[in-house]
């Protein structure tokens, strides 16, 4: 499911999946962002793909790989923090 | 999901999660430098420069049934989160014939929502169902 990738010494990113978005479109989301909820209960998750890390291996992963299972999909502001 | 860079899970997988879950963590921990996914699902805080605690319940159609989002001091209830899961569960197993009322878990009755039950689920249902 989730593919290996290579450690090179650039940090890899991912980000959301599926129409591109300008640079131009992207300012203005976030400037109606705080009017405009984008994820709402009943409605799809928008799709994403995103590096990480998982047993021992650097891998990379899209949201999408997982339709026909359950996720539980967790933010947290940082490594080594506390709670 | 967190703003760190892979390399920096591994670290703090190596380092401390390990010594409190045995053989590290098992599911995937991501990376998203720059918050472009957090602010997509809504969490990123741009002052901070960081996500806050954000937990989205996502089922196998890849829609959200649930999410909750706390500010970074106070951390999650893990069994909430697997109660609200397996409720799910059950509402899509019995295809939406189920409902779970306020205070239910996983053995506790469930509503069947149609004619009959209207004006009586307090026959069904008391208040102290609510607690535990």
């Amino acid at each position: 499911m989730a593919e290996e990738v290579k450690a090179g010494c650039a940090r890899p990113t991912g980000g959301p999946v599926g129409e591109k978005v300008s640079e131009e479109v992207h300012e203005k989301q976030i400037a109606k962002k705080e009017a405009a909820p984008m994820i709402q209960v009943g409605r799809k998750a928008p799709d994403f793909s995103a590096p990480g890390y998982q047993k021992g291996k650097f891998i990379n992963i899209t949201l999408s790989e997982y339709l026909g299972k359950w996720v539980l999909l967790c933010f947290y502001p940082g490594d080594f923090t506390f709670v | 999901m967190s703003i760190d860079s892979m390399f920096v899970h591994k670290m703090w997988d190596d380092h401390e999660l390990s010594k409190m879950v045995k053989s590290g963590v098992p599911f995937p921990m991501l990376s998203d430098a720059g918050g472009r996914v957090g602010r997509v699902f809504g969490v990123y805080d741009e002052d901070a420069g960081v996500e806050t605690r954000g937990r989205f319940i996502i089922d196998p159609d890849g829609i959200v049934q649930g999410y909750e989002v706390l500010t970074p001091p106070v951390g999650r209830n893990v069994n909430e989160t697997f109660r609200q899961v397996q409720a799910f569960q059950l509402v899509r197993e019995s295809k939406g014939s189920q409902a779970t009322p306020s205070g239910w878990r996983p053995g506790k009755m469930t509503l069947k929502p149609g004619p009959d039950l209207v004006g009586n689920v307090w026959k069904e249902w008391k208040t102290s169902m609510a607690f535990d």
